[in-house]
């Protein structure tokens, strides 16, 4: 029998929840934001935010490797203060893969909150609702679907990366190394049954998340018709 | 007591236009607002209900300053209003239920099932709004704009999308909640019907400014001198039969045919607005 060693898995999951939860905290103001903002600086944000669509992992890892490195002012400071390092552990992964997986929070959201009739928002401020209650009580429930498709594929993109761990996070077993980095090695190591192994769970389980949030939308969709 | 003076640019259809509106509305009247579309009239409800901002001007409510463009741009938020607003689309959360709806402006179960009671939906009250019709998805909205016990109420062509039987019963409620909370209503209507039955006083707005404001009699029944009736219509079509022109007339969708002379003939043209009118004899009604 093989002996698999879960542990990539548990750091690729590990990975992707704190990347998830911290990004939904921060992304569905900033989706609301959006959504209303008329300022001129709003299409800029924009593309900041669509910029890890477009660009290889390796240079916004290399960015994050820069501004993150021991010799950066953000560098030094965290040394410092904290006496942490903040290259090559878990938590420069956790701050790569919020970058590198923000897209995918803020873009479903800000949608979602666009396509909401303005009514919506206009009546909860009548019934005496700030901001917050609006977003809590009347936005996320009547999104739901972009919610779930939102932290979804966040987490499943978090699961995908590569490149961007490659730069910054090394390949340190328990802390930085995933299950795409360890997929890498074993072929690296010819250990292709290994590769295999591990591809094939990875494959399997990318396929039932995202079967899953198709599914649900799909249900969320019959559920109206 | 509403004291307001506003000005505000708009960028509408027909090109810009100047909103500009000095007002004084008594504690418990009931306004109706008119005019043809784009003419101002839902941007100035917006307007006070703070939905909007104004360019230059001052919105006063019972001695208190709503919005004074001259002192650092105050304006008071749509939340501190305690206002109640009916918008066309009945804007009901559809992740609540009719009661939660209610309870959502104010947390008050007993007065939300009065509320009810009175337009007659208290069964429904653990339905989701999707499952209801038109007319009961509005008169849910009027009930929730009613929870805060607002001052004034402001209703956005509540009833436009309604049919018949439905408006007069909507017309009824709103009639029953104006008179017994006593609050200053203002009605943006296009319905002469509705407005003659509903208000005490007609403001007719064309290009954002205020053209007539007067009792409903006197700004919606269109006979002026001897005439015995009149009517406003479109003229559909102008054709001959033997010597005589013809036209055809669209009066509140239904169609006339009118003799005209024939210097008429060659002044009017197709899609023109003319007033009908008779003077010579009594018209007659009978019941349908």
């Amino acid at each position: 029998m093989y002996d698999l060693d879960w542990e990539p898995f548990l750091v690729s999951f590990k990975l992707a929840f704190y990347t998830t939860s911290i990004l939904f905290v921060l992304c569905v103001p900033f989706a609301w934001y959006l959504s209303q903002s008329k300022s001129k600086i709003k299409p800029v944000l924009e593309a900041l935010t669509a910029l890890p669509i477009v660009l290889p992992p390796t240079v916004i890892g290399f960015y994050i490797l820069f501004a993150l490195s021991v010799n950066s002012p953000i560098g030094i400071f965290f040394e410092e203060t904290f006496g942490i390092k903040l290259v090559f552990n878990f938590t420069s992964l956790v701050i790569a893969s919020c970058f590198y997986s923000l897209p995918f929070m803020v873009q479903p959201l800000q949608a979602a909150i666009q396509n909401m009739p303005k009514s919506l928002i206009e009546a909860s401020y009548i019934c005496g609702k700030n901001n917050f209650q609006t977003i809590w009580y009347v936005i996320l429930p009547n999104i739901k679907p972009a919610v779930v498709t939102a932290v979804v594929t966040t987490f499943a993109h978090t699961i995908g990366e590569f490149g961007v761990v490659l730069m910054v996070g090394g390949s340190i077993p328990g802390e930085t190394k995933v299950a795409s980095i360890a997929i890498y090695e074993f072929v690296e190591l010819l250990d292709y049954e290994s590769a295999h192994i591990y591809s094939f769970i990875m494959l399997a389980i990318s396929f039932s998340v995202l079967f899953c949030v198709y599914y649900f939308n799909y249900q969320q969709r019959a559920k109206h018709d | 007591m509403i004291k307001l003076q506003i000005k505000k640019m708009l960028a509408g259809s027909s090109g810009q236009m100047n909103l500009d509106i000095k007002l004084h509305i008594k504690q418990g009247e009931f306004v109706a607002l008119t005019g043809v579309s784009g003419s101002g009239k839902t941007t100035f409800l917006r307007i006070l209900a703070g939905l909007e901002k104004i360019d230059e001007g001052k919105i006063s409510v019972n001695e208190t300053l709503w919005v004074d463009t001259s002192k650092n741009k105050k304006m008071l938020l749509p939340q501190k209003r305690n206002i109640g607003y009916l918008f066309q689309d009945y804007a009901l959360f559809p992740n609540m239920t009719v009661l939660k709806n209610l309870t959502f402006a104010k947390n008050d179960k007993q007065f939300a099932l009065t509320l009810l009671e009175m337009v007659g939906l208290e069964e429904l009250k653990d339905s989701m709004p999707e499952k209801l019709s038109g007319g009961q998805k509005q008169r849910v909205a009027l009930c929730r704009a009613m929870m805060s016990r607002p001052k004034i109420l402001l209703l956005d062509e509540p009833l436009s999308a309604l049919d018949l039987d439905m408006r007069k019963k909507l017309q009824e409620d709103i009639k029953v909640f104006h008179e017994q909370f006593h609050i200053t209503t203002i009605m943006v209507s296009h319905d002469p019907s509705e407005i003659y039955k509903l208000s005490s006083r007609v403001i007719l707005l064309d290009q954002g400014k205020v053209t007539k404001d007067a009792c409903a009699k006197e700004v919606l029944l269109k006979t002026s001198g001897s005439q015995k009736f009149s009517f406003e219509g479109e003229l559909l079509e102008i054709y001959q039969a033997d010597i005589l022109n013809i036209a055809v007339v669209s009066i509140a969708n239904q169609l006339v045919k009118v003799v005209l002379d024939s210097s008429q003939a060659k002044e009017l043209q197709v899609g023109d607005i003319v007033t009908i009118s008779t003077k010579a004899f009594a018209p007659t009604i009978s019941k349908k």
